[in-house]
């Protein structure tokens, strides 16, 4: 196993830039995963791992080897690398024993068996070791697909959007599976996904990408609720942004009251004393920060309602008419045009600039 | 550290059309082009050293009659093969009728027989001495019956031979249609027939145009069946020219003409498949038939029935008579060397036709882009050339680098006449030009099958060149290769032109035994060593048969 460094790397095709200027570490063992919208360059990112395109500047290291920079590039059948394909490629020539022994090389056969008989046994397809790919589920395909991709001991692992052919329910059960079998071979593993759900049941670290670049490489605790930017506050889970306005560097007043704790803002918040009265700001605000009370003296309208099974999902009109939402246990069956009473329950403020 | 290369290699070629060095790759698909290219363009440089008398003999008293012949033959076999092809495709595929699924592959066997022995089947039956008029002539007495030997009668054998190449492309069409388009139109007013005409007629309308080019292309190509009628048009003048006159130049300049009414063709079934991708309107889940009433239904297995048996049933059975009669003087050591002959010929070309349709299709896949789809696409235009075309057009060429090799070879005591001309050389190069179109289909549709991401999957395993071509390529292709040998093999073992006018000495075919016998009128003689290419051309048919099935 080896640890992944990307150091500054950048990739242009013709006049457009693809990767720009970007950075990351995956340790020894973690599984990290690239996540953003589609066309934000997070499968070329992998592909430039693989080595099957090159890179305009920066340098890849594995395990401490440089593999890619603008004047070498080492050629993919040289890097030792396992890798899962969206489509997951299986050759349909072979069986599944057939396709996990491809790249087990010039080992002797009884070596093997062994290995094969071991990832077989590994990803739970004992029984179908002489089926071939055309005979298995969607699911089964997938197993393989990583079978083979573990069984020659890469110095890592690479997944292309390893779920999206596979209905929800699969999706989630598998990526679940992944990791574990993942964490039992202690493989250190980079997925590409534009799902978060995907990303955070699978990943320690996730990087959410957008135009080439990473906006932010961190854990998916942080990711929802110490957003580096406005766009990953957009990207990922769901929430709303309200208008507030900063007092001082711990506190911000909104609509529903002021809220206290550091103001990670990119409004000068350290000498707020100055600002105090120019600096508008946009809080965000996600479903679980408001909380129903009936108790409560602060009133809002509900505009719109989504059953979600445990909890229904709010759209709350407030009294100036700016819209949030509410996750609120599903026993709180309120109609839509009732008023209902809410309180605040903010544990990390998160403040941008006020877009003028 | 890991081995690595330097980046400069890998980068791929900018721009498309750049004038950059071209790779290996790109040098190779251009050296199969050129294949076509040089014969196409050393015939039309024959008009630079024409002979007078005999261009302007030709003006007078040829051209006029070719022309005219042309004309109404590309009509007539128009016209005939759209109404079978069309009526035939509608029928079995969306009709139901007792024997419809018998008859829907049934009508594709005629592919099977080439258009040069149903006609001399049919001269031999229908001809003044044949049993049909003889056996009339005895019930009734003298009679004035039309002439077989006629344009009616040419029209009639190309058209009963060529309408599957309509049929098994409208049928396809009218299948995948669907019913959507027409169950919409039905909910709109419109009945069954209106239906036909105004939706699914006019949706299919691409293929069914790419069918008739692609008959009207054999037509143009066709030698055996218009010597057989004594039905003079290009290809016969061709041939003429050469081995009659001794005029190679008269010879190029007819050919010319004829290249020009091909790559009309072409180009109007190039344009037409490129409407193809707006014909499709949702596919139906399921694909009904429409039930036809008592009455209707054994009309349409009547039509269909009739269509079979001129077309197939008729002269299979007349050929098997005859075969069966002359096989007891025939069946000796000569007709074993044509057979040989015709199978190590077929089997050759049909190796090299498969090892350039892997060339190319693999040039393909390593080097994509639009100058290469352009290379390709002039690389396998052979298919539109007719062969006593090709035949001139390689053969001068080569001829002339004999001359230059034997001129080159004489200052250092090397005495003969002939280097490359007594050889396969031109017959096979002949043939590969002619059948790469069909050798490259298949194996470029095998390639298409293999994506990206195997290649990619074999080479982050370690698989690289030649591990990946014997490990993933090869196994993955083998059945499309193999299509492609198989076509390729039946298809030279049909061939007429060619192999007549550029075989050396001594190699005399089936094809070859089958002219020499008709030109003689021995119609019994011609039947047997047609047997044999029939029952060759059979195996593809079936194969498109089951295929067809299948969908």
């Amino acid at each position: 196993m080896s640890d992944l460094k990307l150091v500054r790397i950048s990739q242009s095709y013709g006049p457009r830039q693809i990767i720009d200027d970007l950075t990351f570490h995956l340790q020894e063992g973690q599984i990290g995963c690239l996540l953003g919208p589609s066309g934000c360059g997070k499968t070329t990112v992998l592909r430039c791992i693989a080595g099957f395109e090159p890179i305009t500047a920066g340098h890849i290291e594995i395990g401490g080897d440089v593999v890619s920079s603008p004047a070498r590039l080492t050629p993919p059948e040289k890097r030792q690398i396992g890798m899962v394909f969206q489509d997951y490629a299986l050759f349909p020539h072979l069986n599944v024993a057939g396709n996990i022994a491809f790249g087990l090389g010039k080992h002797d056969a009884s070596h093997k068996n062994q290995r094969v008989e071991e990832l077989l046994s590994l990803t739970g397809l004992l029984d179908s070791a002489n089926k071939f790919p055309h005979q298995l589920s969607g699911g089964q395909q997938q197993r393989v697909a990583l079978a083979r991709a573990l069984a020659p001991k890469p110095h890592m692992l690479l997944m292309d959007e390893p779920f999206s052919n596979l209905d929800v329910e699969l999706r989630e059960r598998l990526s679940v599976e992944v990791r574990d079998i993942l964490k039992r071979e202690g493989m250190t593993a980079l997925i590409v996904t534009h799902d978060q759900n995907e990303a955070f049941s699978i990943a320690d670290i996730v990087g959410v990408m957008h135009q080439g670049a990473i906006q932010q490489w961190d854990t998916p605790y942080n990711l929802y609720h110490q957003p580096a930017n406005r766009f990953v506050a957009d990207f990922i889970g769901q929430g709303v942004f309200l208008p507030g306005m900063v007092m001082n560097n711990s506190m911000v007043e909104i609509e529903l009251g002021v809220l206290h704790g550091m103001i990670p803002t990119d409004c000068d918040a350290t000498g707020c004393d100055q600002c105090a009265h120019d600096c508008y700001v946009d809080v965000l605000i996600r479903p679980d920060d408001i909380v129903h009370d009936d108790e409560s003296l602060l009133m809002a309208e509900v505009e719109n309602k989504a059953f979600r099974g445990a909890e229904f999902l709010y759209t709350l009109k407030l009294p100036s008419g700016t819209r949030a939402l509410s996750l609120v246990p599903s026993h709180h069956d309120h109609a839509i045009g009732e008023r209902i009473g809410i309180k605040l329950a903010v544990d990390h403020v998160v403040a941008y600039r006020r877009l003028s | 550290m890991p081995e690595t290369t330097l980046l400069a290699a890998k980068t791929p070629a900018s721009g498309v059309f750049a004038f950059s060095r071209p790779t290996s790759w790109q040098v190779i698909a251009i050296m199969i082009s050129l294949l076509v290219v040089i014969p196409v363009v050393v015939i039309f440089s024959a008009w630079g050293k024409s002979e007078a008398d005999i261009l302007s003999h030709m003006a007078e008293f040829v051209l006029p009659e070719l022309l005219s012949n042309t004309f109404w033959l590309l009509l007539g076999v128009g016209l005939g093969v759209t109404f079978l092809g069309v009526s035939l495709a509608w029928l079995t595929a969306m009709c139901d009728f007792p024997g419809r699924s018998f008859f829907s592959w049934a009508l594709l066997l005629p592919l099977a027989i080439p258009a040069y022995v149903l006609a001399f089947v049919v001269i031999g039956l229908l001809d003044f001495t044949g049993p049909l008029q003889t056996a009339l002539r005895e019930v009734f007495g003298p009679l004035k019956l039309p002439q077989i030997r006629s344009r009616g009668g040419v029209i009639l054998v190309m058209s009963l031979a060529l309408y599957p190449y309509v049929y098994l492309i409208a049928r396809n069409a009218f299948m995948t249609q669907g019913r959507a388009a027409l169950e919409a139109a039905q909910s709109l007013g419109v009945n069954r027939w209106q239906g036909f005409v105004r939706v699914a007629l006019p949706m299919a309308r691409p293929w069914i145009a790419a069918g008739v080019m692609l008959a009207l292309m054999e037509t143009l190509a066709d030698f055996g069946t218009v010597a057989i009628f004594n039905y003079d048009t290009f290809t016969t003048a061709i041939y003429k020219a050469w081995f009659s006159l001794f005029s190679l130049s008269a010879a190029s300049q007819l050919a010319s003409i004829l290249i020009v009414f091909v790559l009309v063709l072409v180009l109007a079934e190039q344009h037409s498949r490129s409407n193809m991708k707006y014909g499709t309107v949702g596919r139906s889940a399921s694909h009904r038939r429409i039930v036809l009433s008592r009455k209707h239904g054994w009309l349409a297995s009547f039509y269909t029935a009739v269509v079979f048996s001129i077309a197939f049933l008729i002269p299979m059975v007349q050929l098997l008579i005859w075969a069966f009669n002359a096989g007891a003087t025939d069946l000796d050591a000569r007709y074993w060397a044509f057979v040989r002959h015709s199978l190590w010929l077929s089997g050759l070309g049909a190796f090299i036709v498969t090892l350039l349709a892997l060339l190319l299709g693999y040039a393909g896949r390593q080097q994509p882009g639009h100058s290469m789809l352009l290379i390709q696409r002039i690389a396998t235009i052979g298919y539109a050339i007719p062969g006593a075309v090709l035949a001139v057009g390689i053969f001068i060429p080569v001829a002339w680098l004999d001359n230059q090799l034997i001129d080159w070879l004489k200052p250092h005591g090397w005495q003969g006449t002939a280097l490359l001309k007594g050889t396969l050389l031109v017959m096979l190069l002949a043939y590969a030009v002619r059948f790469l179109a069909v050798g490259f289909g298949s194996v470029d549709a095998g390639l298409q099958r293999i994506t990206r991401s195997i290649d990619e999957a074999a080479r982050v395993m370690g698989s690289h060149t030649w591990s990946l071509l014997s490990r993933i390529h090869l196994p993955m292709l083998r059945a499309s290769l193999f299509t492609a040998a198989a076509l390729s093999f039946v298809d030279i073992m049909k061939e007429m032109p060619i192999t007549l006018m550029t075989r050396p000495f001594g190699w005399d075919t089936l094809a070859v035994r089958v002219f020499e016998m008709t030109s003689e009128g021995e119609w019994e003689r011609a039947a047997l060593p047609s047997v044999a290419i029939v029952l060759a051309g059979l195996l593809p048919v079936i194969f498109l048969a089951s295929r067809g099935d299948k969908q």
